[in-house]
């Protein structure tokens, strides 16, 4: 293991994170706009029209990637929140605080584009489904995160009190996830299932395994990024963040 | 342990006595909300059954909310709040305690009342004795959740409309169970399957949540 020579709690102290993040922000930005650039030509360009759903469903190469994203990153935030709460360590609760937003954007955007795919297939921009009301529950859970943090004043009380938040709400995710199993209704089942072929070529699942990668990557990106600013907007007492502003005047 | 319990139990119920007014104006409110729905919607007693099961326990939901911000305010604004975090007994017993105290002077009335408001919206017996049963498992499990939102937003700005915000998401769980019960039932389905359901969401919150409330207590006090 190349790996174990490392420290890796060293980089669990915002002063020996942030420049590196900020080395790795460039790379995993130009690693999103490749895979992004190649999923959309294989979505648009490569993949064959559905004989059932006509050029309508390529919507899908945005929309389930965005979906997974939506309850991923919540996951993962909610692993961050409780890692902040058991080690009380400072970058946990930074990085969940820095997925929140991104994980509604996502939420946003499968719920946007499932709209948009409703509306030639289903009739319904909206339809009362349970996957749809699940999906709307987590949009509320983002916002109820993000407006719980804005609301308290001492940045501490607020990560740790999101972060309890954050771990009650991670309940809805199975729920979201096995919802059109167990309720059966309107919104069609996983096509991508890891216990039988997929439902579908193999050039769209290409085009989709792409795509997620790329959102993937532009969310790793996007979190480095807001939480170097978060960490600089915490820690702007300490000696080191001082030094940095000294030495970039 | 349970002498612990029943004392907490008896001193919130003794003091929401005192204070009976508070209790009246939370079931007032659901009686409000509950009527106005016919005012809104139209007399037309056919529309009025279909909907009956949704807008009683959207109502018992939003009243049952309203009430949470005196679950822990007025302990926490006189600092007995900070002696139950002191005491040696565990805080989630204590949590618990409150919160039934809590569910007895909000919750039962709402329970008693929706009967009444059942045939005032035209309901059937049978679906008026599901809603009573779908209610009885549900409010408690609203009150635990939502003990969990008042401990977090103690004492922070704005937290009486914060508060809905986080809690009415996870309340949406109990809402599609509670109402669906009577639809299955006077559908002909049948209403086992979704008052098990509601009766398994009563015991994961009996057992998490006072924990989830006491670890958000020790937060909000630090």
């Amino acid at each position: 293991m190349a790996f174990a020579g490392i420290n890796w709690f060293k980089y669990s102290s915002p002063a020996s994170f942030y420049p590196v993040a900020g080395k790795m922000i460039p790379w995993v930005a130009s690693v999103a706009v490749i895979l992004a650039v190649i999923g959309l030509y294989f979505s648009f360009f490569v993949a064959p029209t559905d004989y059932q759903q006509g050029e309508a469903y390529r919507i899908m190469f945005i929309h389930v990637p965005a979906a997974w994203m939506s309850m991923f990153i919540y996951v993962v935030m909610a692993g961050y929140a409780a890692m902040g709460l058991i080690f009380n360590t400072r970058l946990s609760a930074m990085m969940a605080s820095s997925l929140a937003p991104t994980g509604a954007l996502f939420t946003f955007v499968a719920l946007w584009t499932g709209a948009l795919w409703g509306k030639p297939m289903w009739g319904a921009w909206w339809v009362w489904d349970a996957r749809l009301t699940t999906e709307l529950i987590l949009l509320f859970l983002y916002i109820g995160f993000m407006s719980l943090e804005a609301a308290i004043d001492d940045p501490r009380r607020a990560s740790r009190s999101s972060g309890l938040l954050a771990i009650v709400g991670v309940v809805n995710v199975p729920i979201i996830y096995f919802s059109v199993k167990w309720w059966n209704t309107l919104h069609q089942g996983a096509s991508i299932s890891f216990d039988k072929a997929p439902s579908m070529a193999s050039t769209m699942l290409t085009a989709m395994l792409l795509m997620t990668f790329a959102f993937w990557m532009y969310t790793i990106a996007m979190v480095l990024y807001r939480v170097r600013c978060e960490i600089l907007e915490r820690e702007r007492h300490s000696e080191w963040v001082m030094a940095l502003v000294e030495e970039r005047k | 342990m349970l002498a612990v319990l029943r004392c907490v139990m008896m001193r919130d119920l003794i003091l929401a006595v005192r204070r009976l007014s508070d209790v009246l104006t939370t079931l007032f409110f659901f009686v409000i909300v509950v009527s106005l729905f016919p005012l809104g919607v139209g007399p037309e007693i056919e529309v009025l059954r279909m909907i009956a099961p949704g807008v009683v326990w959207v109502a018992a939901i939003l009243a049952s909310m309203l009430a949470l911000g005196r679950l822990f305010e007025n302990d926490y604004r006189d600092g007995t709040l900070e002696q139950l975090l002191l005491s040696p007994q565990p805080l989630s017993l204590l949590v618990l305690g409150k919160v039934m105290a809590h569910w007895a002077v909000t919750g039962v009335p709402l329970v008693l009342v929706a009967p009444l408001l059942g045939m005032q919206f035209g309901m059937s017996a049978q679906g008026i004795g599901v809603l009573l049963i779908s209610l009885i498992l549900g409010t408690p499990a609203i009150s635990l959740i939502g003990a969990v939102g008042a401990a977090l937003t103690l004492g922070v700005r704005g937290g009486g409309v914060l508060v809905s915000l986080l809690v009415l998401p996870l309340y949406i769980p109990v809402l599609i169970f509670g109402a669906g019960a009577v639809e299955a039932s006077v559908s002909g389905l049948g209403a086992e399957a979704h008052l098990s359901l509601l009766g398994a969401i009563l015991v994961l919150a009996l057992c998490f949540a006072p924990w989830a409330a006491a670890a958000a207590l020790r937060i909000s006090l630090d």
